[in-house]
């Protein structure tokens, strides 16, 4: 039988759980060891430790009605609730629980499309509708809109967006696409955000802000009430997708190719998720460049620029992705050349060119169909046939030649004092407007020890990240009050701040404790 | 007519509408497996299910065209997972629709 949640005695787990197969039918109320395992981290960093949380059941409610009631009654009994929507946020946490014991809130069955709208280029969906499900409705009417997704297609757009992850095309910051939410508060209130508070409205998911302050934001990594309904904006079909590969000779060539960059996608010329590649990571095996790195005092840059210049490989390049109209796309490559061409020595070649929408065997022929916005499942093949999971460390910086060489350089002594220098997975990533966002992927076995050690230097890392400035933008639970912490300004006054808005909002702290590193005040630990 | 062929007559719709019901639970099966297995497991570029299968030497790795599945095999991927693939919950894929996927994958 599942533990209790904390602080909960068994007569009102009991009671509580037969008013939640009231609610929800008994079905959708589980409760034994083998369904409740179900919503245990399948990539946890604790596998068979006892921190691992388990939940004590789950219940999955089909209406915002039914979510309402559910919430009143674990406000009764004073039980956790932790909501998810798809529960797929693998390498985040999953569908398990920052706190062992918190009943799991499953919304997965809350699946409806509400509305996809392509004459103003929106949909309105519910939390269990992943963008797979939104793309076969499009595909399916025929509707004239492009999704952004995230690399895994079974994830929902109102759970990545409201955990503020990234895709690849024109709308890659998800947060960005929000436009009108329907919260269920602790209380059992429901309030509806934007124009969607103006009960004849038509614009809820036209016009984001309505009137008075904003509050869409106090809904993301956070825990101050339950979503049901949320608008997203889409892309109109742009007609293409192309990229050009820009390649530099040189180390310095850097700073003035990230100003560049910066300059075209802050001008929505380059308008996708691009990184920055370095040919000394593809060539790390070659025997003559271990052996170069090896010399006393390792190898100096104008040696490594000389290695690779006798290879005929730049030291650096990016793929720029444009989507828009075929007369306009090669116009925006053009440009680019023409400002990149500052840079003596640059050079340019075509990538690859694909009308829109894709038609199947155009995707067919592509590794990955996301940038192409066709959702897909295709990242986990960077796991390798054995891999069991992963969780990722992802500083953000900015968007600057000289902050992506001071992160490598302090990175690159961590890692390799830890043995994790194979780590990066992308280098200088442009998945947010304005600054570099870095991803570090480290496995996750079924080895306690190794686990550990991943812990530990997952840990060290947020460390030395805010130590230089950099913070995260999302962690796995198990980081999450370390992130939080590191967020400290003002002798935490941020961390402040949301434990004030939690204590207003949710005052028997059942939603979510912990998310984020906010817990309800009986749960809260002094602070050093 | 004899008593065999009496007992025949008698029992083949019975047997029609068993063979019916299996055909109709694999049809089921399919759509749920082309939702969500399909997306890992299926056939070209970027299915990292199939790819996998193939790394460890099953043959033929898209998991539609082996005929050594056992429904056991299949239930405990499903809810326990396999290196990667993650736990489905009784949400996403109910036992109903469970047996759906097996009667396809092995009684196809």
């Amino acid at each position: 039988m599942p533990s209790l949640p904390p602080g909960v005695i068994r007569k009102d787990f009991e009671d509580a759980i037969a008013q939640f197969q009231a609610v929800v039918g008994k079905e959708w109320v589980f409760t034994s060891d083998e369904d409740v395992d179900l919503y245990r981290d399948s990539y946890s960093p604790f596998w068979h430790e006892a921190e691992d949380p388990v939940p004590s059941a789950a219940v999955a409610p089909d209406g915002v009605e039914q979510v309402q009631q559910v919430v009143r009654i674990a406000n009764k009994y004073k039980i956790p609730l932790w909501t998810v929507s798809t529960g797929k946020n693998l390498a985040y946490g999953g569908s398990a629980p920052r706190l062992s014991g918190s009943v799991v809130l499953d919304l997965k069955r809350m699946n409806r499309i509400l509305e996809v709208n392509d004459r103003n280029h929106y949909a309105l969906v519910e939390p269990g509708v992943s963008y797979f499900d939104l793309y076969r409705y499009i595909q399916e009417k025929g509707l004239n809109v492009f999704i952004d997704a995230p690399d895994p297609g079974w994830g929902s757009p109102m759970g990545n967006t409201l955990d503020r992850g990234g895709g690849h095309t024109p709308l890659r910051d998800h947060f960005s696409t929000l436009c009108g939410m329907e919260v269920v508060l602790a209380s059992g209130d429901v309030v509806r955000t934007g124009m969607g508070a103006l009960p004849n409205s038509h614009t809820w998911q036209q016009y984001r802000y309505g009137f008075g302050p904003y509050v869409d934001g106090i809904f993301t990594q956070s825990n101050y009430g339950i979503v049901t309904k949320m608008g997203v904006w889409l892309y109109p079909m742009p007609e293409m997708r192309f990229t050009g590969i820009v390649s530099v000779p040189k180390h310095d060539d850097l700073i003035p190719m990230v100003d560049t960059l910066s300059y075209l996608m802050n001008s929505n010329i380059v308008q996708g998720t691009t990184s920055v590649a370095t040919s000394l990571r593809a060539r790390a095996r070659d025997p003559e460049l271990i052996a170069l790195r090896s010399k006393p005092g390792g190898a100096t840059i104008p040696e490594l620029e000389d290695y690779l210049r006798g290879k005929n490989l730049p030291y650096w390049s990016i793929e720029l992705p444009f989507y828009g109209p075929t007369e306009v796309v090669p116009a925006q490559w053009a440009f680019a050349k023409r400002k990149f061409s500052a840079i003596p020595g640059v050079q340019f070649r075509d990538g690859a060119s694909n009308r829109l929408p894709p038609s199947p065997e155009d995707l067919a022929k592509v590794a990955n169909s996301v940038p192409l916005g066709a959702p897909s499942l295709a990242i986990f093949a960077a796991l390798g046939p054995n891999g069991q999971g992963h969780i990722d460390l992802s500083p953000i910086t900015p968007m600057t030649g000289e902050a992506v060489f001071e992160l490598m350089d302090v990175f690159d002594k961590v890692l390799g004092e830890m043995g994790l220098e194979n780590a990066y997975a992308v280098i200088a990533g442009t998945y947010y407007p304005r600054s570099f966002f870095f991803l570090f992927t480290f496995p996750i076995v079924h080895d306690v020890e190794k686990n550990r050690k991943t812990r530990a230097a997952f840990k060290r890392l947020v460390e030395v990240g805010a130590q230089h400035g950099w913070g995260e933008y999302r962690t796995h639970l198990a980081f999450m009050d370390d992130v939080a912490n590191a967020y400290s300004f003002n002798n935490h006054a941020l961390l402040r701040l949301h434990e004030t808005l939690k204590d207003a909002l949710d005052p028997n702290g059942i939603l979510a404790p912990g998310k984020s590193g906010i817990w309800p005040k009986h749960m809260r630990k002094a602070r050093a | 007519m004899t008593r065999t062929c009496l007992l025949l007559v008698l029992l083949l719709p019975i047997a029609g509408r068993a063979f019916a019901a299996k055909q109709s639970q694999a049809d089921r099966g399919r759509e749920v497996y082309q939702k969500w297995c399909t997306p890992c497991h299926g056939t070209g570029l970027g299915k990292p299910g199939t790819n996998a299968a193939a790394a460890h030497g099953l043959k033929p790795s898209v998991l539609e065209q082996r005929t050594d599945l056992a429904p056991k095999m299949i239930e405990t991927a499903v809810r326990n997972g396999v290196y990667f693939m993650p736990r489905f919950r009784k949400t996403e894929i109910s036992n109903a629709d469970l047996t759906a996927i097996i009667a396809y994958l092995v009684h196809k």
